[in-house]
């Protein structure tokens, strides 16, 4: 039973107990993703499967045997950092920083939800197919990564600048 | 959270074989289950891992669709026969939980979620008689805005949680169910079941029963359908009221409806009465007062949740002006 993160071979651990998020914290020392409430409620924990965001926190790593994990560490590196890590510098998307691998993990595959039109709740007409983001979209889109320190307004100019009007 | 050993299902037969074991639970995307899990509410021996079975959204012969229960919330939002034949159903779902959960949540599961009922969270210092039968309930006498007022018994006020299943009881949704003995069908409406005496015991799913897939029928109504939620913040939370409908208008006249509610009772609540009453009427606001009085008209309040009632009749009568007003 292994896994992939960040493009390397892991093995899953023998207690299925483990978390997604405590393999990639605990047993793997990728700090980058980050324990918030640890019950699904905040956004913090959010990781890419298979290039779709989903909650480290509310899986159990043995359900994600085959599949391939991308965390914030494997987005970018100080020198060569995502164009998005690079706009949420520029915009002020953070102050203390503790949501934004998570705000920045969820924005990326946001983006292609949006491609591929997936309605959010929020989109007046669900049959359309092609969706455009806008701020109201984007908000929507975003309400499940949290930010405590209220850095809303930084967070979405920065994936507007990065992703803005996203549509095919 | 207690040891438990961990399987995948390779089919339904597999599944049904390893999931009757005592003990054993079936394991969707776990964004429930694990969680329930975490705070020792849920303790099982064996978790069996469906999701590698049917998550295929087929056409029907009638125009319908049969959804593998494995199939995730996202995918069945973003199908475009949902999104063109079964508009409420694609607004509903994208109304619960936040997308990374969407992505992740099973149809089946979706289904067996849990109520968020603060008490039957508080493992520790609340009764509960869901968690435990026959401790006590203090939901009750307690801070009871978000709880039943529809259908609650002297046993428990908790309510369904689902936005999904809110839609599925509108559009006379079955679900599909097997075991070692055969397979079965029953209506959504009819898959939950009372909470008097009994709160744990949420369905009238056998032990080890397993749901295969939900049907929708063919329902040319259900293109011109919503779902309006209400809840303390904008996005991201569960329901305080929630609207299912579809409107079909004739000549002015309602020639046919469907109306179910969320938020108010055990199980997502279709209102066959208040359809009943608006068949025929002239389709504008007074006539939709009068259903959405005919909706309510069982509801018994507790101590802080009577503004549920005038809140739950405001959104049916909006929900249904506004499908009014998109067919003038």
């Amino acid at each position: 039973m292994s896994l992939t993160v960040n493009g390397s071979a892991v093995s899953l651990p023998d207690d299925p107990r483990v978390s997604l998020l405590d393999l990639l914290r605990e047993y793997l020392r990728l700090p980058g993703t980050k324990k918030g409430c640890d019950q699904g409620a905040c956004g913090a924990c959010t990781v890419l499967a298979d290039s779709q965001r989903i909650l480290s926190c509310l899986a159990l790593a043995v359900q994600f045997d085959g599949r391939e994990i991308c965390t914030v560490e494997g987005l970018g590196e100080p020198g060569a950092l995502h164009l998005l890590q690079q706009a949420f510098i520029e915009h002020d998307g953070f102050q203390c920083g503790y949501c934004t691998p998570g705000q920045i993990c969820s924005a990326i595959a946001m983006v292609e939800e949006v491609r591929r039109a997936v309605p959010s709740y929020v989109t007046l007409d669900v049959a359309a197919d092609n969706i455009v983001l806008d701020r109201d979209e984007l908000r929507e889109r975003m309400s499940g990564n949290l930010c405590r320190c209220g850095a809303y307004n930084g967070i979405v100019d920065a994936i507007l600048e990065t992703f803005g009007g996203a549509a095919r | 959270m207690k040891p438990f050993t961990y399987a995948r299902a390779a089919d339904a037969g597999d599944a049904i074989r390893r999931g009757s074991v005592p003990g054993a639970r079936y394991l969707g995307g776990g964004t429930n289950l694990v969680d329930l899990m975490r705070e020792t509410i849920e303790r099982p021996a064996a978790l069996i891992d469906v999701t590698g079975l049917s998550d295929g959204i087929t056409e029907q012969p009638d125009g319908g669709l049969l959804i593998g229960a494995a199939t995730r919330n996202t995918a069945l939002a973003e199908h475009r026969l949902v999104r063109t034949r079964y508009p409420m159903l694609a607004r509903a779902i994208v109304s619960g939980a936040s997308a990374q959960i969407r992505n992740v949540a099973t149809v089946g599961g979706n289904l067996l979620q849990r109520t968020r009922c603060v008490y039957f969270y508080d493992e520790e210092g609340s009764r509960c008689n869901k968690r435990r039968p026959g401790t006590g309930c203090d939901a009750i006498g307690g801070f009871n805005r978000m709880h039943a007022i529809l259908g609650a018994s002297p046993d428990c006020v908790a309510v369904h949680p689902s936005d999904m299943c809110v839609a599925l009881a509108a559009l006379d949704a079955v679900v599909h169910l097997a075991d070692a003995s055969g397979r079965r069908s029953v209506n959504l409406t009819e898959l939950y079941s009372l909470p008097d005496g009994r709160p744990d015991i949420e369905t009238v799913l056998e032990p080890g029963e397993l749901i295969t897939a939900v049907e929708l029928p063919g329902l040319p109504i259900a293109a011109r359908s919503s779902y309006r939620k209400v809840r303390d913040r904008a996005s991201y939370a569960f329901a305080i009221i929630s609207v299912a409908a579809a409107l079909d208008i004739e000549d002015g006249r309602v020639n046919d409806v469907r109306l179910a509610l969320g938020g108010v009772a055990y199980r997502p609540w279709r209102a066959w009465a208040a359809e009943a009453a608006l068949r025929g009427e002239p389709a504008g606001e007074a006539a939709f007062a009068a259903a959405a009085d005919i909706a309510l008209a069982g509801a018994q309040p507790l101590k802080h949740n009577g503004f549920k009632i005038e809140l739950a009749k405001r959104t049916l009568v909006g929900v249904l002006g506004e499908l009014a007003g998109a067919a003038a």
